[in-house]
């Protein structure tokens, strides 16, 4: 399967396969105007199967949101075909609005206008907690 | 001392032992403080009701010669027609000088913060935090036991859900020699997270048993908490292991002559009333350290700790 390389535009690399539909709704991509390409189950060496996605345009991704997802996922920023930057991300100390509290007695189930805030409880562990009622973040998959 | 007492963590050991000698000094002679708080108004904010906790708050302030208001219930308040925490808190701190809040939801006391002008203090929310019972317990063991360091420390009952254990725990190990014995059925233990959390990185010694009986010898400290019907997925389990977390004098007989027995009320059927009249019986002390402590809480909070010196 040929997918062609972008010129001006990011590369969203070492996904975990199965993975790239949760980055994807994450960025909010679906908004985009540009062609985006979702590579998925593609052969690595490292990862046996990893997930790809491919943004034909100049965009500024939001590197916590994808920090929380997975922090071995690779930013590539692409020029006149070029990869001018590679960006490694970091598991972010607080995420907001990115994940949403499921405990049913949290005050963010009521109360209006209230950010969904987590921050980073566990580095080792990669657990966020709620900054209200401390549950901890349910992630996807 | 921060604004804001949330959490039983955000008090440091040293702020917590002067709350204790505070309340202590009050205990020792209420009438000096009892003009201390005098024009101040404390706002007990109930978002759920909680007879006993507003009522130890509404006395601690009135010991103090200030005065309160409040609601009892949500459904007396505004939130009971869709105003959010935040402006409840905005509109009503400009009418107090303190403010006690209990409220169902978990985490309301952090959003209240952001919109407080004055000192608040969470009297619970829901089975979160409840930062003025866990002080009362410290007061309790400081004034029983006369240390809160090298203790023996069994949390007997349902251990999984209830929020005092859970405070207790964190608060206690931050005292040296503090060792941790956990009773209860495997339905009900301790969630993993305390130990991962806190109990190992700190290389605190904690056992798990099943039946009170056979630590009984080691303890120091009974905390007794009631084991709830509804926690169990079927009603024969739960008969089953009932009994077994029930305290009378014959299980006593083989603790410590200077153990004691503490609950944080209210008790249905975990502690026999034949217990009560046993001086180690120590939870009907604990329910009346509640005021004390509370005093000196707000005492501290409205910078009022050192007026009694003056007046």
């Amino acid at each position: 399967m040929r997918i062609d390389s972008i010129k001006n535009g990011i590369v969203i690399d070492h996904i975990a396969a199965g993975k790239a539909k949760e980055v994807y709704d994450a960025l909010d991509l679906g908004k985009l105007d540009c062609q985006v390409a979702i590579i998925m189950n593609c052969r690595s060496n490292k990862m046996g199967k990893k997930d790809i996605i491919k943004i034909d345009n100049d965009f500024d991704v939001d590197l916590d949101v994808l920090g929380y997802i997975d922090p071995n996922i690779t930013v590539s920023i692409i020029k006149n075909g070029e990869r001018v930057e590679k960006k490694k991300l970091q598991l972010p100390e607080k995420i907001i609005n990115v994940a949403k509290c499921k405990n049913p007695r949290c005050i963010t189930s009521v109360e209006r206008d209230l950010d969904q805030v987590f921050y980073l409880a566990n580095r080792e562990k990669r657990i966020y907690r709620c900054y209200y009622c401390e549950s901890k973040a349910e992630k996807k998959g | 001392m921060k604004k804001f007492i949330i959490d039983p963590m955000d008090l440091s050991v040293e702020e917590i032992d002067d709350l204790i000698a505070l309340a202590n000094d009050i205990i020792k002679d209420r009438t000096r403080y009892q003009d201390v708080c005098a024009h101040k108004i404390l706002a007990t904010l109930f978002f759920e009701p909680s007879t006993r906790t507003r009522l130890s708050f509404e006395s601690a302030m009135l010991s103090l010669g200030g005065n309160v208001l409040g609601f009892p219930t949500a459904n007396v308040s505004s939130a009971s027609k869709g105003e959010t925490v935040s402006d409840t808190i905005h509109v009503t701190s400009g009418y107090c000088d303190i403010i006690a809040m209990r409220h169902p939801k978990e985490g309301a006391p952090v959003v209240a913060s952001s919109a407080c002008t004055v000192p608040l203090i969470n009297a619970g929310d829901g089975g979160h935090n409840h930062p003025t019972q866990t002080l009362t317990d410290l007061l309790t063991i400081q004034r029983e036991k006369g240390t809160l360091k090298n203790l023996t420390v069994g949390f007997c009952g349902d251990l999984k859900f209830g929020r005092t254990v859970h405070s207790l725990l964190k608060a206690m190990s931050r005292y040296e020699g503090t060792k941790f014995v956990f009773i209860s059925p495997d339905e009900l233990k301790l969630p993993d997270y305390l130990k991962e959390d806190i109990l190992d990185p700190m290389g605190i010694e904690y056992k798990e048993v099943r039946s009170m009986e056979e630590v009984m010898p080691e303890l120091d400290i009974l905390y007794m908490t009631r084991v709830q019907q509804e926690r169990f997925f079927n009603e024969q389990d739960y008969i089953r292991l009932r009994d077994t977390y029930i305290l009378d004098e014959e299980k006593l007989q083989a603790a410590k002559k200077d153990m004691i027995v503490m609950h944080p009320l209210p008790r249905v059927n975990e502690i026999k009333t034949e217990v009560d009249a046993d001086p180690r019986a120590a939870y009907f002390r604990q329910a009346n350290n509640g005021r004390f402590i509370r005093m000196a809480l707000i005492l501290s909070l409205l910078g009022l700790q050192n007026e009694v010196e003056r007046l």
